[in-house]
């Protein structure tokens, strides 16, 4: 499905990802984890296609198509989705709205009639159950007023109405109580199909106890210095990230 | 634009013919406030940016044209207007064509015979005892040229009056209209809004031209809210591109009065709003809310002044802007807390977005308090549309013209939805539609 060959980006003239080279197949779920600074977040919003972040060498195939090149709205079509680590709140414009432009396009651009306004209702009610969210959200402004745990799950619940083939969570569990933690991957873990991807970008191996990897990817100075399977995260948790810096001095 | 003469000169030159017009129609009273007027209008210098008023408002572009002051009588049909009676939601309208009233296009139903909603002339000539004591009582034109103009010119305008304890429930509409007929018209609305105590009404002011041409507004409206009353008040000025608008709306809030306005600017190419409040007793209650959208090379100047002579009132002021091409916004906000004001809150927030590089907005606080026990606060901001917000839209599959739209329209939200009459709101959500989303 996903495909990073050798993916080198810079940030404000700075390389941050040196050389990325990653596999992710329909029906797995990849951790990456790393200290801060790794890189995590760039990664992960480089491939939603953040615009200042600036690729300088390699490539990232989604299905055989070079998904560097699309606009990041594009991309959002052709079925990515990233679960922002910091949510924007969008004052004056309701969840509601937001969400049935998003699901119209995406429909429109895969040759789909818009979505009938009762079914629509119906199913993002649905799909709230599934995050816990109150029905009063809808309404209200996206992400405005929100609480650090009800921005995370709204990102959740925008990931279930869209449903993506690939789902980028980028520190969705940072600044989550073990209640709001245990929620939000509940709902990820009922998302997840043979036909989807997940990758979840986490600083901690908590998430792990609850979404389970199928790899586990260690990323170190803009490098994927480890991969194995989700014994790695325990290990990680046990030894600290100070060993795979450790280690990377070695080799 | 043949032979172009000084922009005074000609319209004092046309004094006299204006009054034969009326064909001794006007009242001895009106006939001497007006020669006061005139004298005041030639005595009165044009401002120029020099003057601290006007400083980033150049009406140089107005005074080249020839305007008319003598507008001739237009008829035009109901169809022509049907586009903006907001799909006839209102049992109550006025309407102007080229500043002139038409009986034939005005409605009013279901109004019992004290509550008037006529034209201004009509309450003139009746000599109307509150008219006497209200008109050119507020908006003085002894240093304001053209305040001075009006009023040396006026003829026709919306006379409204709801006796104590009336609660209209309906909107009024007062609808001015322009049209292509009359030659570079000098269109000069007098509009004398009166609420009685505990009364309440919503008013519609509403400019709009039914082809692009070359007219210049000009309008003064003064407003009585009584004890205890509340007028709502929704302006919305459409003129056509190549006009000029200039209005004036001055406020006298009487004891536990409260005055709401949204005033709404996308039209002409040189506009000018001063808006003006004084609470005249305790309790009173004033909210200023616009929303002025610009492009190509329109100018849009708010002015705005709220007077807390008395305390114990609350006024709150929130003006916002969305700029585009090579035009010109300016917001300058006063707010004035007298001596003896105490237990005064105000409130002004100036907000800006800016879609060009070229577009340019002044905006300027100015809050002058002279009393220790206030809460004031203004704020002022000019920003363009946020990128995270647009790749975060963008990054749920919603397209660059479709996220800019949602953005605009949620910048704009808070003014339309401060306005509490469905259909305007529905016609303003439609305008930043039309006027933002340019894939549909």
């Amino acid at each position: 499905m996903l495909e990073i060959k050798n993916l080198h980006v810079n940030v404000e003239g700075k390389e941050i990802l040196k050389g990325i080279n990653l596999t992710v197949n329909a029906g797995e779920v990849h951790a990456i984890m790393g200290p801060n600074g790794s890189g995590k977040s760039t990664l992960a919003q480089t491939l939603a296609g953040k615009q200042e972040y600036e690729v300088t060498k390699g490539e990232a195939l989604f299905e055989g198509k070079n998904l560097l090149e699309l606009s990041p709205e594009v991309r959002a079509r052709e079925g990515v989705f990233l679960a922002f680590q910091y949510p924007i709140e969008l004052p004056g414009v309701s969840n509601t709205n937001l969400l049935k432009t998003a699901l119209n396009e995406i429909r429109k651009y895969r040759g789909l009639e818009a979505i009938d306004t009762m079914e629509f209702l119906s199913m993002i009610k649905s799909k709230m159950k599934l995050v816990e969210l109150e029905q009063s959200l809808l309404s209200r402004a996206v992400n405005e007023g929100f609480s650090g745990g009800e921005k995370k799950r709204n990102e959740i619940f925008q990931m279930a109405v869209l449903e993506p083939k690939l789902a980028i969570l980028d520190e969705t569990d940072s600044g989550l109580d073990i209640d709001a933690l245990r929620i939000v991957a509940n709902g990820v873990n009922k998302l997840k199909t043979k036909d989807n991807a997940t990758i979840v970008v986490t600083h901690y191996q908590r998430l792990l106890d609850y979404i389970i990897p199928d790899f586990v990817h260690v990323l170190y100075k803009g490098k994927i210095v480890m991969s194995g399977g989700k014994e790695l995260a325990l290990e990680l948790e046990e030894k600290g990230y100070d060993w795979v810096k450790e280690d990377k001095v070695l080799l | 634009m043949t032979e172009v003469t000084d922009f005074k000169e000609l319209i004092i030159s046309r004094f006299g013919e204006f009054v034969k017009s009326l064909n001794g129609s006007s009242p001895v009273l009106v006939n001497s406030i007006r020669n006061e007027a005139l004298e005041s209008f030639s005595r009165i210098k044009l401002p120029t940016t020099k003057d601290e008023e006007w400083r980033f408002t150049n009406i140089s572009p107005l005074l080249r044209y020839n305007f008319n002051p003598v507008v001739e009588k237009h008829e035009i049909t109901a169809k022509e207007i049907a586009h903006f009676q907001f799909k006839n939601s209102f049992k109550n309208q006025i309407v102007f064509v080229d500043g002139i009233y038409s009986d034939r296009l005005s409605l009013s139903n279901g109004l019992d015979k004290i509550i008037k909603i006529e034209n201004l002339s009509v309450a003139f000539n009746a000599n109307h005892e509150l008219f006497q004591k209200h008109y050119n009582k507020y908006a003085g034109f002894q240093d304001n040229v053209f305040s001075a103009l009006n009023t040396a010119y006026t003829k026709d305008g919306a006379f409204i009056y709801i006796p104590d304890n009336r609660y209209i429930e309906d909107p009024i509409l007062v609808l001015f209209i322009s049209t292509s007929s009359n030659n570079q018209p000098l269109i000069q609305p007098r509009n004398l809004f009166i609420a009685g105590t505990n009364s309440k009404a919503t008013i519609i002011e509403h400019y709009v031209s039914l082809e692009d041409n070359v007219y210049f507004t000009n309008a003064v409206t003064e407003i009585v809210v009584g004890d205890n009353a509340t007028i709502n008040h929704i302006k919305i000025q459409e003129e056509s591109r190549s006009s000029f608008h200039i209005s004036r709306t001055e406020i006298d809030q009487e004891r536990n009065s409260n005055y709401e306005s949204a005033s709404i600017s996308f039209g002409a190419e040189i506009s000018r709003e001063d808006i003006s409040s004084r609470f005249n007793g305790e309790g009173g209650e004033c909210t200023l809310n616009g929303l002025y959208l610009t492009d190509g090379t329109q100018l849009h100047d708010t002015h705005t002044m709220i007077d807390h002579a008395k305390p114990y009132c609350n006024s709150h002021e929130h003006f916002k802007g969305i700029l585009d091409g090579k035009s010109r916004g300016v917001f300058n906000g006063k707010v004035m807390v007298r001596p003896n004001a105490q237990k005064t809150n105000a409130f002004q927030e100036n907000n800006n977005i800016i879609l060009s590089n070229e577009a340019l907005v002044n905006t300027k606080p100015q809050l002058e308090i002279f009393a220790d026990d206030v809460k004031c606060s203004h704020g002022a901001t000019i920003g363009q549309l946020d990128d995270e917000s647009m790749f975060y839209l963008k990054s749920r599959g919603i397209g660059e013209e479709t996220a800019r739209t949602i953005l605009i329209h949620a910048f704009a939200s808070d003014v339309v939805k401060s306005i509490k009459v469905d259909s305007i709101k529905k016609y303003l959500e439609d305008i930043l539609d039309n006027r933002f989303n340019k894939e549909s």
